[in-house]
C-alpha cells in the first residue's frame, strides 16, 4: 500500500453508495471465512437503508440507500458489528453441499495442464494427484453468472495470470491462477490456465435453481479418463456426473 | 398482442430496463440501459413505471411496423425518425396505428436511442429482468422478425414532449475516490483530475475506453491485487494504465486496481459518447458528490411533470402561462436541466489526498 501496512479488518467506501470491509490483503482461508460470517451478520442485522450485501474473496460489500443511512452511521454499526468478535475464527454457514465432479485433466480437452505442472515444478502426474485430490471451497461468486472462484489451493499453485489470454475456454473449463480455480459457467475469453474440464454447469437459464453453487459449497475434481468424462456428460448433461451431499452443520 | 414487428435493425438493438439490482452474490451484474436517465424520459412521456423496458438501439435505428395500436416515446441520443415517411419529433411520445411503419435513423449525436412502448415491452423475464445481458448468456439481441409485444397499457395520452438534459457530446465525468484510490500516488490523482480524455475506440456496454497523452495511470503493485468487487462507474487501469469507466454491465468482480467511481448520474454522459468525444474527469469529495446525485435524482423524480404537449394547443395554453407567471424566471422553453452548475470545473483536486 502506498501510506504502509494497512491494519485490517479495514473499512472504506466503494463509489458513492457502498462500503466495503476488508479482513485482509491477501486471500487466506480466515479472511474468506471472516467475510463469510461477517456478511451473514450483517444480512441478520436488517438495518434499514441497506439494499444488498456480497462476499468477495476476503471482503463483504454493502450497497445502501444513502438518503436513508449516511456513511458515518453505517460505519459505526459495521465497527460495533466488528468488534463483537473475531471474525476469522467464525465457524463456515450452515446450508453448504459438497460436491465430486468428474474432471478430465490434460488431454486435448483441458491443453495447458502441462504448462501449469510445469510452473508449479511438478510432473503431469504429480500434477494431476495434487490438484484432482484438493477439496477446495467456493471462495466466492463472480465475473459472471455462477461462475466461482475456489481454492485456496497450495502455495506451490501460487502461477501468475498469463500476459496473453486464451481467446476462449467452453463451459465447464477448470483454469487456474493465483492458486484459485476458477469453474467456467460460460464460454468466455480467459487469463488464467486451462487445466481440467468438466461437464459441470454452474448457470442454466430456465432450470428451477439457475445458479448451482453457493460461497462455502466445497468441491472436489476428481480424475476420470476422457471416455468416463464423455460417459457422465452423456448421462447428465447438466452437471457432467457431479455428485451433491449436504454438509453438517 | 399489439406490438412492433422488426423489419431492419442493427447488429446490438437490446432490450433492456433498470437491470438485475441485488444479486452480485450469484456473480450476477446489474446491467440494464446504458442511459437510465433515458429510460425515466420515455416512462414520463408515456405516464408508465420506469421499470418497463424499452428497445435500446446502439449507433443504428431500424425498420418498425405495428401490429396494431401502439403507444411510443423515443428518447435518449436524437435520431432522425418517421412515421410512414413523416418526421416524428423525439424526446416526444406519439400513437402508431396498426401497419404504419416507424424508421429510425442514424443518432444525430450521441450513441444510446430508445424506443418506449406504451405498456413497456413485455419480453421473457430472466433472472429477475428483461435487460439482455450477453455476455452473462442473458437473452439475445433483437433480430429482423422479432416481435416486440407491448405489455397491458394502461395509458391513452399521446402527443407529449420534454427538453431533455444533453448528455450526448461528452464534458466532465465527477468522480468520488474509492477503496482502491490510494494504492495511486497523489501525484498521480492529480493528473488523471488534470488531464483531457477523449472516449477511445474501444467501447460497449460493459465499458468505455479513455485515451490521452503522456504517461498512463498506474498504481503500485499494479499486477498483484486480489480480485474485487466492481461497482458501476469504477475507473479501473489496465496493465498499461490506460483507464476504462465501467458501465452497469461490467463483470461484477476484477483484478486491476480502480482509481475511483464516476457518479452514477455521470454515467448516461460516458455510455452516449461516440468515439473521440472529450472527456476528463473531476474529483469530487463524497458529500459533494452524494449532493450532486440527490439533485439528480430529483430531477428524474420532476421528469413527469415536465412533459409539455407538443402542439400548441390553445386550450393548454393558458396552462402554460400560468405556469410561467407562477415559475418566474423560468421560460416554457428553458431546459430544465441547463443549471447544472456542479458540472463546472474548478473544483479543487486537491480533495483527494
Amino acid at each position: 500500500m502506498g501510506q504502509g501496512a494497512m491494519d485490517f479488518p479495514v473499512i472504506r467506501s466503494a463509489g458513492l453508495d457502498g462500503m466495503l470491509v476488508t479482513f485482509s490483503e491477501a486471500l487466506t482461508e480466515p479472511s474468506n471465512r471472516g467475510a463469510l460470517a461477517f456478511c451473514d451478520a450483517v444480512k441478520a442485522s436488517g438495518w434499514p437503508g441497506v439494499q444488498e450485501t456480497s462476499t468477495s474473496l476476503a471482503s463483504v460489500y454493502i450497497r445502501f440507500d444513502a438518503e436513508t443511512l449516511c456513511h458515518g452511521a453505517l460505519k459505526d454499526r459495521l465497527w460495533t458489528l466488528l468488534d463483537q468478535r473475531d471474525w476469522t475464527q467464525a465457524v463456515l454457514p450452515p446450508g453448504r453441499r459438497f460436491w465430486q465432479v468428474p474432471t478430465v485433466y490434460g488431454t486435448d480437452l483441458a491443453p495447458q495442464l502441462g504448462e501449469a505442472a510445469a510452473a508449479a515444478g511438478l510432473s503431469e502426474a504429480e500434477a494431476i494427484e495434487s490438484l484432482g485430490s484438493a477439496r477446495v471451497r467456493v471462495l466466492t461468486i463472480g465475473f459472471a453468472p455462477g461462475q466461482p472462484y475456489l481454492g485456496p489451493l497450495g502455495a506451490e499453485w501460487n502461477l501468475p495470470r498469463q500476459t496473453e489470454l486464451t481467446p476462449r475456454v467452453p463451459t465447464g473449463a477448470l483454469v487456474l491462477a493465483i492458486s484459485q480455480f476458477v469453474l467456467f459457467a460460460t464460454s468466455a475469453p480467459t487469463g488464467w490456465r486451462h487445466v481440467g474440464q468438466t461437464g459441470f454447469q454452474g448457470f442454466q437459464l430456465g432450470s428451477q435453481d439457475p445458479i448451482a453453487l453457493r460461497v462455502g459449497d466445497e468441491m472436489v475434481f476428481t480424475p476420470v479418463s476422457k471416455s468416463e468424462y464423455q460417459r457422465a456428460c452423456a448421462k447428465d448433461p447438466h452437471f457432467g456426473g457431479a455428485s451433491r451431499a449436504e454438509i453438517p452443520a | 398482442m399489439s406490438g412492433l414487428r422488426v423489419r431492419r435493425i442493427g447488429p446490438l438493438a437490446s432490450i433492456q430496463d433498470q437491470g438485475r439490482a441485488g444479486q452480485l452474490q450469484q456473480g450476477v451484474s446489474r446491467g440494464g440501459a446504458a442511459d437510465f436517465l433515458a429510460l425515466a424520459e420515455g416512462a414520463a412521456l408515456l405516464r408508465q413505471d420506469a421499470s418497463l423496458a424499452a428497445l435500446e438501439l446502439a449507433g443504428i435505428g431500424g425498420l418498425f411496423e405495428a401490429t396494431g395500436p401502439v403507444r411510443i416515446a423515443l428518447t435518449g441520443a436524437p435520431m432522425q425518425t418517421s412515421l410512414d415517411g413523416a418526421a416524428l419529433a423525439w424526446n416526444a411520445s406519439h400513437q402508431l396505428q396498426a401497419g404504419q411503419r416507424l424508421e429510425i435513423g442514424a443518432p444525430k449525436k450521441g450513441l444510446y436511442g430508445y424506443l418506449h412502448l406504451g405498456g413497456g415491452i413485455a419480453s421473457e423475464m430472466l433472472l429477475g429482468a428483461r435487460a439482455i445481458h450477453l455476455m452473462s448468456g442473458l437473452g439475445k439481441a433483437v433480430a429482423v422478425g422479432d416481435l416486440l409485444p407491448c405489455g397491458v397499457d394502461r395509458g391513452r395520452e399521446v402527443g407529449l414532449g420534454l427538453q431533455a438534459e444533453d448528455r450526448f457530446q461528452g464534458g466532465v465525468l465527477r468522480i468520488v475516490a474509492s477503496f482502491q484510490s490510494e494504492l495511486f500516488a497523489n501525484d498521480v490523482r492529480a493528473r488523471f483530475g488534470a488531464t483531457a480524455f477523449k472516449r477511445g475506440s474501444r467501447a460497449n456496454r460493459r465499458g468505455v475506453e479513455m485515451v490521452s497523452d503522456g504517461a498512463g495511470f498506474t498504481a503500485a503493485g499494479q499486477l498483484k491485487f486480489l480480485s474485487e468487487i466492481i461497482v458501476p462507474g469504477d475507473v479501473q487501469m489496465t496493465g498499461d494504465g490506460k483507464p476504462f469507466v465501467l458501465l452497469r454491465e461490467a463483470q461484477t468482480t476484477g483484478g486491476y486496481p480502480r482509481i475511483g467511481t464516476v457518479l452514477p448520474c455521470d454515467l448516461a454522459k460516458v455510455a452516449q459518447a461516440q468515439s473521440g468525444t472529450d472527456l476528463r474527469f473531476c474529483w469530487v469529495s463524497l458529500e459533494e458528490g452524494l449532493a450532486a446525485q440527490a439533485k439528480h435524482d430529483k430531477q428524474v423524480k420532476a421528469l413527469p411533470a415536465s412533459c409539455r404537449p407538443l402542439l400548441r394547443d390553445p386550450a393548454m395554453m393558458q396552462d402554460l402561462l400560468s405556469h410561467q407567471l407562477i415559475s418566474g424566471a423560468v421560460s416554457a422553453d428553458a431546459n430544465p436541466f441547463d443549471s447544472t452548475d456542479n458540472h463546472s470545473t474548478d473544483t479543487n483536486s486537491g480533495d483527494i489526498t
